[in-house]
């Protein structure tokens, strides 16, 4: 066989030469979807490899050939020297998968799961109980291993499942997707437990359509649509940007409407908010008389700044959207009785003996995006649920342009729009039938109901989409649809539960479009986020920790507040971990 | 503002009930319920499943040469019911019959039989039955009693008089097992349809997220009852007539009673059933705990409400617990339709606990489903 070769690459080997996953001219269809076209690469032992694209890109296709689930259409794979097709048997032994979804059994206990995946491994759980200690002491979840799988958190859940793929020792790891629905904080673990592995020169592949977790891996294979975009260290990628990121240092109030014209000139490719600043990205030999002329022109200082991989992922794809949001154009400006959009007071939740939400005060302005921020179950969405009226407080107010969300029901939820994660659209009806759907249950009749879907049809090209259903549309369109039927009765308040989570970046840039497009007519935006460039569009973040409010500031106070000697300029999810981990200690020192 | 924000609106209302409609429509699965078990009912319970007992084989062991053995063996030869006579001739061989489960019951007779009633004395014979299939068992005994009174009537030809009883079936003369069946059916394709397509509502929307959205609008809770109630209400009376009008023209079971108290009662019926469907659907968190939950009511409630065992013959308490089965009194009112021209007096006399179930089932469902909102 000849296998022999990768196989005796040993652990702490630095045999670079020897691959742990050959990929030759992968072709593999489904029906008439072409998921994976003509794709060759290499993963190395000892590195961490990134697979990287948006949703769609094949990414998942791919992970389930390397591990034998799926036979391809055309060329030829090997894992660990056997080949995927052929030595079927040999693969399960040499890699370990760690599924997207969590695929462990909800309804058995932590340390359940683990000695039936080693039975399933055909070893004994009696005899292995070092291993087992071993492996609970490196995912930290030593204290839970009595409770049901389907009780932990998010961030617990990977935890298990990469316990569970790590019992025989694999040579190649595969994590399909571990970032998703994991706070910062649980994510940094997941981090250093993949590192100590690469260490031990174990292949790692982590598949992401984060582009910040791409910068972090040693190297990193890019698709798109299917095809292999870029295969190399994410550094030679954003290289090729040098020179081409810059940053409009502390616009302040009037930085939605310099994006908007910054996107919209010849030479910017890209454009994102970052706390008060404005990062653009240029467009390939463009010069910079333009963006210094808008910068000028607002008497802020351009500087600047490194390339991110983000950048260059965009540029590869041709640039992001146009910076002007034709939905906002549209929509008349919010007039508001008063400034204060919406406020809780006192807000507190508890379900039996556990407080879920604990005593949070907070105010909105009008026109202002405000972030809800926080680590997996740290009682954010139960905030968020109480806030748009989905749950009752136990005590405490909240309200939404002045009604109260107890007494004044209709007329609250009249007033607000809603967009829930994964875009909760009816599937069995067509993208028309969910739009008149919205129309009629916010109560609009008559002329303006059908103004109002024309509107929207005309202002999110769905035009062509019509008698579709919603599931059959690309995910941009999805989208679209589900912002058009939260926006149908035109709501001064707008609320977004993770509204881009598993998105594109260029979807979620059109998306943030509208929201900042939005913001400047003067409707209010809440939302909750996993996504750390996210909260960098909200004036201002609130952070909650174990059910507390820890901190309510914008982005870039409370990045300053992070920043150290060894960490300068930190990074909004810095400022995550360092809020939660400080507020923790904070805890054990009262305790 | 010229919008109001009342308990009803019927513009709200309208486009959750066009919803609620195109989604039962358009999934797979509520389909299934709706269109497949009335058809397959109709030909598994009308034609194939019947309590009378046909088809079957008898065993006889004749020790006797006499003449009234070989009356009685003649009978059994030419009786419909029974497919094949299987003559024996040792007791083993009986007993392995049974037990091989080949014939039902098996008839000994003693070689004194014939001498027996010549000498004017009584004729006895075994009937030995298999007690697995009881019922079936019993009423072959049954038939095989018959036949032994009418060789009885043929020894002693003068005594017709002692005829003991002569029994006349009241509203089914005949026994027509398909009268009784078919009337208790549009019940129960009504019920398991309700309770399917409400169950399934609620549990569906969540599934998707959709319920949520539905909550932070401006629709209230009685709303969303009424907007999945109608769809249901609609297919649960349609599949109740198709049964009836089945029943009508196409078995020809005579309708004596009245068609719009029967209409109203089926409405009322299905009423009640959408409360306990949607009860079901605001505590499932998917649609599979949906559907078990459905058929953990749902069968239940069909054997206790008197469909299959008469609920006289049951225990008190359990008596007391098939009153609170809206099926119980639909079947009363239906088979009453059908049969025996039943009265309007007592109609209203079942009437009125449909009307009492489903007015605390539809409040119960509302309570339950503005309890997702704790």
């Amino acid at each position: 066989m000849p296998a022999s070769a990768a196989v005796a690459a040993t652990p702490q080997s630095t045999n670079a030469d020897a691959a742990a996953v050959v990929i030759e001219d992968l072709d593999k269809r489904f029906g008439s979807v072409q998921a994976l076209r003509g794709l060759s690469a290499r993963i190395h032992y000892g590195r961490l490899t990134g697979l990287v694209g948006p949703d769609g890109a094949g990414k998942t296709t791919l992970m389930r050939i390397l591990t034998g689930l799926l036979v391809p259409n055309a060329g030829r794979v090997t894992l660990a020297g056997y080949d995927v097709v052929q030595d079927n048997d040999a693969i399960h032994v040499a890699s370990g998968y760690m599924p997207q979804r969590f695929g462990l059994y909800e309804d058995l206990s932590v340390m359940e799961n683990m000695r039936l995946y080693a039975q399933l491994r055909g070893m004994d759980a009696n005899r292995n109980t070092d291993l087992f200690d071993e492996l609970l002491d490196f995912t930290r979840l030593g204290p839970f291993t009595k409770r049901l799988a389907g009780k932990l958190s998010g961030g617990m859940k990977q935890k298990l499942g990469l316990a569970c793929a790590l019992m025989a020792r694999p040579k190649v790891l595969l994590l399909d997707e571990p970032g998703v629905g994991v706070d910062p904080v649980s994510r940094q673990d997941l981090w250093r437990m993949v590192q100590a592995l690469t260490d031990e020169g174990m292949a790692v592949v982590w598949s992401t359509a984060y582009l910040d977790e791409a910068e972090r891996c040693e190297s990193v294979l890019l698709l798109n649509e299917g095809q292999l975009l870029f295969d190399g260290p994410p550094q030679k990628l954003t290289a090729q940007l040098e020179g081409r990121s810059f940053r409009m240092e502390d616009v302040g109030a009037e930085r939605r409407a310099i994006l908007t014209e910054a996107l919209d000139l010849d030479s910017v490719s890209d454009g994102v908010i970052q706390g008060a600043g404005v990062r653009v990205v240029l467009r390939e030999g463009a010069q910079t008389e333009q963006i210094q002329a808008l910068a000028d022109r607002a008497q802020v200082r351009l500087a600047p700044v490194p390339a991110r991989f983000e950048d260059a992922f965009i540029d590869l794809l041709g640039g992001g959207p146009s910076g002007t949001s034709r939905l906002a154009e549209r929509l008349p400006p919010v007039e508001l009785g008063s400034d204060i959009a919406v406020s809780c007071r006192n807000l507190t939740k508890r379900f039996g003996d556990f407080t879920a939400t604990d005593n949070v005060t907070f105010e909105v302005q009008k026109g202002e995006i405000f972030g809800l921020l926080g680590p997996n179950g740290a009682g954010k969405s139960t905030t968020f649920k109480m806030l748009c009226g989905l749950l009752k407080p136990t005590a405490g107010e909240a309200q939404v342009v002045g009604h109260d969300l107890r007494r004044a029901t209709g007329a609250a939820k009249s007033r607000l729009g809603y967009m829930a994660q994964k875009f909760s659209l009816y599937g069995l009806l067509s993208v028309r039938q969910n739009l008149e759907f919205s129309a009629g249950v916010y109560q609009l009749e008559g002329q303006t109901r059908r103004e109002r879907i024309e509107e929207m049809i005309d202002t999110f090209d769905l035009g062509g989409w019509l008698s579709a259903a919603p599931d059959s549309l690309p995910l941009g369109h999805k989208q679209r649809l589900a912002l058009a039927c939260a926006l149908m009765h035109h709501p001064p308040v707008l609320f977004l539960d993770e509204p881009t989570s598993g998105v594109d970046p260029i979807t979620r840039r059109e998306f943030w479009t509208h929201i900042n497009g939005l913001a400047r007519k003067g409707v209010t935006i809440m939302v909750t986020t996993h996504f750390m460039d996210e909260a960098e569009y909200c004036d201002r973040v609130a952070m909650l920790s174990r059910a507390r409010l820890i901190a309510l500031d914008t982005p870039d106070t409370l990045k300053r507040a992070a920043a150290s000697a060894e960490r300068p300029d930190p990074t909004m999810e810095d400022a995550f971990i360092h809020l939660v981990e400080s507020a923790d200690q904070d805890d054990e020192a009262n305790a | 503002m010229s919008q109001r924000f009342g308990t009803f609106a019927l513009v709200r209302l309208r486009a959750q009930f066009i919803k609620e409609v195109l989604s039962v429509l358009r999934d797979p699965r509520s389909r299934m319920v709706v269109f497949v078990p009335p058809i397959l009912q109709l030909l598994i319970f009308a034609f194939a499943a019947t309590l009378e007992v046909r088809n079957v084989d008898i065993a006889v062991y004749n020790q006797d040469a006499g003449r009234w053995s070989h009356e009685l063996v003649q009978r059994l030869d030419s009786a419909d019911f029974i497919t094949r006579v299987r003559h024996i001739d040792n007791r083993a061989q009986l007993h392995e019959l049974i037990d091989r489960g080949v014939v039902i019951a098996a008839l000994a007779i003693p070689a004194d039989f014939s001498r027996t009633i010549a000498a004017g004395g009584s004729g006895l014979a075994q009937v030995l039955v298999d007690g697995r299939r009881s019922n079936s068992g019993q009423i072959a005994v049954a038939y095989l009693s018959t036949i032994a009174a009418e060789v009885g009537a043929e020894v002693i030809p003068e005594a017709q008089a002692p005829t003991p009883v002569v029994v006349r079936h009241w509203f089914n003369p005949n026994l027509v097992y398909r009268w009784f069946i078919v009337p208790g059916l549009s019940g129960i394709l009504a019920l398991f349809s309700a309770l399917m397509i409400t169950s399934l509502s609620i549990a569906r929307e969540r599934e998707l997220g959709t319920f949520d959205q539905l909550l932070v609008s401006p629709t209230s809770t009685p709303e969303i009852i009424i907007s999945k109630s109608l769809p249901a209400l609609a297919i649960g009376t349609l599949l109740g007539l198709f049964m009836v009008s089945a029943g009508v023209f196409l078995f020809g079971i005579p309708f004596t009673g009245s068609f719009g108290l029967l209409l109203a009662s089926l409405m009322l019926f299905i009423l009640s059933v959408v409360g306990i469907g949607l009860m079901i659907s605001a505590v499932s968190m998917t649609q599979q705990q949906a559907i078990l939950g459905a058929f953990a009511v749902g069968v239940p409630a069909v054997l206790m409400s008197g469909f299959a065992t008469p609920v006289e013959n049951m225990p008190v308490f359990l008596q007391w617990l098939a009153q609170a089965i809206p099926l119980t009194h639909f079947l009363i009112i239906v088979e009453g339709s059908f049969l025996k021209a039943m009265p309007a007096s007592d109609i209203l006399a079942s009437l009125w606990p449909l009307a009492l179930i489903a007015l605390v089932t539809l409040t119960m469902a509302t309570v339950f489903v503005r309890g997702r909102l704790q």
